[in-house]
Order: structure tokens, then sequence, then C-alpha cells
């Protein structure tokens, strides 16, 4: 049910120079003369086929078509969403389609601000949960990929193999000893329900940080550990000031694809934080929209839809490139 | 001492989260399932079951059960038609665009990150709405079709979910032929046209032999995905019109916290989920002997 990225350390070069626009533009310009000294980097069409009509209108065109398809499919429905956010409950009901047929209202929005929905304080817990699950998942994948990467201790590889079989698991074997263990948690003594903890702490059970962390460590060159070493640099130290700081590259990774998780999880937020008498104080946004979807008018149900969708439309047009290198194998097989 | 000095107590202390994160929230669990299926619980009193199997006997007496497995492999079987083929056919044609191909790419993954639940609950309030003013019904009447029930017919009711779950899931695996594609080698298309093949005949002797591992893993990722769908039948239905859509998932959801009986059956629940993992485990396990042979170049 989460959502995972694949990215090879290769992927994530170190030391590698700043891309600035301007070095963009040379890189490119450096790749044009490649293609065009040797002929490579093409695809299925060759350009002797682009060349040749009967190839390139029926090929153009289908390019067009598609890229009208993914306007409708992929960016409409947003678009819908934003403007039927904006726009009378009564004009969304009986005319769907129309633009704005009576202006714009702000009414929707102020609704969903309003004592009946309280989205802010729902956007706030999404924040909270996102925050906490990212430091969880950040503190146990580097010094867990560190120790069993680059310490390299004897019993190292069993455990390794253990956190590797939990990635072939399917998701809902966890389910309900899960809910029970957060009931009666182990070593911690206590309920976990209906407190962050209970989001935060199984976040940090991901095999697959593990693996994208451990990759990434396994890539970088001995020479350095072992320089730092000679230096006199003990493990804690060799952790903090070298490692920690080369792996910038493979932490944003993890950190975009933490705080996306945070706000799509939903059963399991669902489950655990069922709210009590006070849902607003604890209750993320996915679980607080499908409460209020029944006693909602569809106007403020929108203006909330589009609320939550806000953070997660941004981070991914400012990280495209990091969800779009290979992103999300998990996003293929969401049930 | 000598063990400290070696280094083995800061090896311990970095391992120390990761141990205490996976051994309390993944690991334990995992044992504890197999226990909890062989015990009565209700969160209050927990006995052991009598005689053991009988959490078992007591699903596959169930007749939501047969429904159940049924409705999972439907929606299963309609997303692998209508969610395999399509973005392997739009993947090669994107990877053929010249200019601006970043905004393609944009455009096919932005249904991936709306959040599922806002997907759903937009679906499900506005583009699913039954009445002739709903907003597919008002698309389709531009067509002169009458307006669908979508969601709240039994027969259209799951078609109705493998839609808009694939329209949720399609970019991330475009994203990931994409990726595929970029990297066969373009000697492989020189060399084929050599031979004097058309774009057709490249495209099934180059391309999709190319990418044939990566092809045969999202077909059983996808199936095991899909045989665990909780949110779609949750969200838009509840299980209904009729327990059109009722699956797997939502029966364990139902045994382990809506119980008919007022009470959680845990056990059931949790026998259930063992067995739909065995049967993920046992089919993955055929499937890669099966196609062990094809993966290979």
């Amino acid at each position: 049910m989460t959502f995972t990225p694949v990215v090879s350390p290769d992927e994530v070069v170190l030391g590698q120079k700043p891309v600035t626009p301007r070095r963009q533009r040379e890189l490119r310009k450096s790749k044009v003369r490649v293609v065009q000294d040797a002929g490579a980097d093409r695809g299925i069409v060759s350009s002797a086929d682009w060349r040749r009509p009967g190839v390139r209108f029926p090929l153009a065109t289908m390019q067009l078509v598609l890229l009208i398809l993914l306007v409708v499919v992929g960016l409409l429905p947003i678009l819908w969403l934003i403007k039927s956010a904006l726009t009378d409950t009564q004009d969304t009901l009986t005319q769907p389609i129309a633009i704005f047929p009576h202006g714009i209202t702000w009414d929707n929005v102020a609704q969903a601000f309003g004592i009946n929905i309280q989205i802010q304080n729902y956007f706030l817990n999404t924040i909270w949960v996102a925050a906490g699950e990212w430091v969880v998942q950040i503190v146990v994948a580097t010094t867990g990929g560190y120790a069993l990467s680059i310490l390299k201790p004897k019993y190292g590889k069993v455990i390794t193999a253990m956190v590797l079989a939990t990635l072939f698991l399917p998701a809902i074997v966890l389910l309900i000893p899960l809910y029970l263990t957060i009931l009666h948690p182990l070593v911690i003594g206590g309920s976990l329900l209906n407190t962050f903890w209970a989001v935060w702490l199984p976040s940090g059970a991901s095999a697959f940080n593990v693996v994208l962390v451990m990759r990434f460590f396994d890539s970088l060159p001995r020479e350095i550990f072992e320089a730092a070493e000679t230096d006199g640099a003990g493990p804690f130290r060799l952790f903090w000031l070298i490692v920690l700081p080369m792996s910038k590259p493979i932490l944003g990774v993890v950190t975009v694809f933490a705080i996306i998780n945070a706000w799509k999880d939903f059963l399991w937020p669902l489950l655990v934080l069922p709210g009590g008498s006070n849902p607003a104080s604890i209750q993320p946004l996915s679980v607080r929209l499908p409460s209020i979807e029944g006693t909602t008018e569809l106007g403020p149900l929108l203006a909330s839809l589009t609320i939550s969708t806000l953070i997660p439309i941004v981070l991914f047009l400012v990280f495209q490139r990091t969800f779009l290198s290979g992103g999300g194998f998990g996003g293929a097989v969401k049930g | 001492m000598t063990w400290v000095r070696r280094g083995g107590l800061a090896n311990l202390l970095f391992l120390l989260p990761l141990l205490l994160i996976f051994g309390i929230f993944s690991w334990w669990p995992i044992i504890d399932s197999f226990v909890i299926s062989l015990q009565h619980t209700n969160f209050v009193v927990t006995t052991w079951a009598n005689p053991f199997w009988s959490n078992f006997t007591f699903v596959f007496n169930d007749p939501t059960f047969a429904i159940a497995v049924r409705n999972t492999a439907y929606f299963a079987g309609l997303a692998l038609v209508l969610g395999y083929p399509v973005p392997l056919v739009l993947a090669v044609i994107m990877s053929e665009v010249k200019r601006a191909k970043g905004l393609f790419s944009v455009l096919a993954y932005l249904p991936v990150v709306i959040p599922p639940v806002v997907s759903v609950l937009l679906w499900k309030s506005s583009f699913y709405d039954a009445s002739a003013t709903g907003v597919f019904n008002t698309i389709l009447g531009w067509f002169h079709i009458p307006p669908q029930p979508w969601i709240q017919d039994p027969l259209t009711a799951m078609p109705s979910l493998v839609l808009e779950a694939t329209w949720a899931a399609a970019g991330g695996t475009i994203i990931i032929y994409l990726a595929a594609l970029t990297n066969v080698a373009p000697e492989l298309y020189d060399a084929a046209e050599v031979d004097g093949a058309g774009i057709w005949k490249k495209i099934w002797h180059v391309t999709l032999p190319q990418l044939r591992g990566i092809l045969l893993i999202t077909f059983i990722l996808q199936i095991i995905g899909t045989a665990q769908v909780f949110l779609e039948p949750y969200l838009f239905t509840k299980g209904g019109p009729v327990q059109a859509t009722e699956t797997v998932l939502l029966l364990v959801y139902q045994y382990a916290f809506q119980s008919s009986d007022g009470g959680s059956n845990l056990g059931a629940a949790t026998a259930l989920s063992l067995m739909l993992a065995a049967c993920l485990a046992i089919l993955s396990a055929i499937y890669f002997r099966a196609t062990r042979g094809w993966s290979q170049n």
C-alpha cells in the first residue's frame, strides 16, 4: 500500500557539479554533438524513418493525440477539482462542466476552514505525521545502513537478510498483528493507540529505505573511510562528519518519498488514530476526508479535497526528477 | 574489552534503532500472525482455538469468503486487462517523442501524486455521480449515451473501481517502462535496420524482448498489489451494492473491526490474511519458475 522509489546509486552521482541552467545548456550542446557524430541516442524510429512522410505524419499525429489524451486524463481532473472548489455547489451539481457560470466564490474554502470541517487542524496533523515519519525513517535507514554496509559486523549478513525478507512480504500479513503490537508494544509498554507514535514508529521498518541507503553507501569510495580511520576518526565521527554529509542526494530521495507516503497513507492511520473524543487533534487529512464526505455539501468537500492535494502536487512539481527517474515501483502495484 | 575496542559496541549502537524498530514492528508481528491465527481473540479475552484450525474452517464456511475471493480475482483480472497493456503502449509512443518529453511524463504521473483518498472521493462524489448531471454522465450525454449507474449498480460497480484504480496507478508503470526503454542499446536498432526491419519489426524483435525482464516483474507485482485492494472498495462502495465489490482485504477488515456480532474476530482476520499471503507466495514461486527461461537474455 506504500509507494516506493527505485533509484540506483549511479543515478545519484557523487561530487557531481551543480547543474546550473548554463551548465544544462552546455550539456545539451555536447549531447547534440555526440548525436550528430555517432548517430547514438536514438529510439525505435530512426532519423531516416522520420524523414519518410509515411512514417512522420502518422507518428506525429499519434504523439499529438497522446498529448491531448494525457492533458485530458492527467491534468483536467485536477483543474476540474480546483474549478469546482471555487464554484457554488448548486452550479457544480447542475452544470458540472460549465466554467464559473456565476463567477468565482470563496464560500467553499471558507467553510472548509470553518467549525464543521476544520481542515487546517487536519492539515497540521498530516504535516506532523509526515515530519515524525521522516525523522524515524532517516534515523533507522542511515544508522542501520551505515552499520550494515560500512561497519559490517560479522552478524551483519544475517540482519541484512532478515531486512530483505520483509520486502517480499505482502503488507496484509502485518495488519492485525501490528495493530495488536500498537495496543501492547513489546519493550515500550503502554498502548500507542491514538498517539502519533503509532504511525511514526512502524514507518521506520521500511526495508526499502534501508536497501536504498545501503546501496548508496556501498557505492561510496572505501579509500575515504580508510583515510579517515588513519587520521584517527572513530566510527561515530566517520558517520557524522564524512558519511552523512556525503549522503545528501540519497537522503533527499528518502525525504521526498517519506512526505508523499505520509500524505497517501490511509488504512493504517484509520486503524490506529480513531480519534476518540477529539479527532481534530490527531487525525490526518486522509482519515478525515472520508468521514466528512457523507455530511458535507459538495462544494466544501471539493474545497477540502483541493487543499489536501496542494502539498503533494507542489512537491512533485519541484522535485520532478526525483519522482520521474524510475520513481515508483510501488505506485505501479498499489492496490 | 577487546570486543569493545574492535568496535563491537559501536556496531551494536548503530544497529540498535534498526533492530528495535524492525524487531517490534516487523519481525515480531510476522511471527505473531501465526500465533494469532490459532487463537480466539477479541482484544479482551484470548484463548487457543479448538481445534487449532477452527479459525481457518470458520473462514471457509463463511459464504462471504467465496464471494470475496471471486470479486478479488475479478478486480485483479480486469485491472490486468485494462492496466497492463495501456502503460506499455503509451510508454513506447512517449519514448519516441522528440520535444517536451518531460511534459508528457509529468502529465502522465500527475494522477499518481494525488493522495488516493482524494482521488476516490473526487470520483465518487462527482465523476461517478449517477444522476444525469454527473460529470461522466454529462460527457456521455454529448454523445447521446444514456446516464450510467457507475458504482450504484452491481454490474458496473467493479469495472468502475478498476477504471479509477488504473487511472491512479498507470503513471507509475509508464515511468518504469520509459526508464527501461532508454536503456535499450541503440546499436540493436541499428543492427535490426541493417537486416531490413521496419518499425513494427523493430518493436517486436528488439523493444519487447529487451523489456522482457521488467514486463515479467510488473506483471506479477501488479497481481500482488491488486489482490490486496482495499481503498477503492472501502471508500467507494463499502463492498456493495449487494456484495458486488466485497474483496478479501475488506473481509479481513470486517472480521477484525466490524464483525456482525458486534465483537471482533481477530483470529479469523489473521487466518484469512495468512491464506492470502500464502496464495500470493505460491503464485509468485510458480510464476518465477515458469518464466525463468524467458527472463534471461
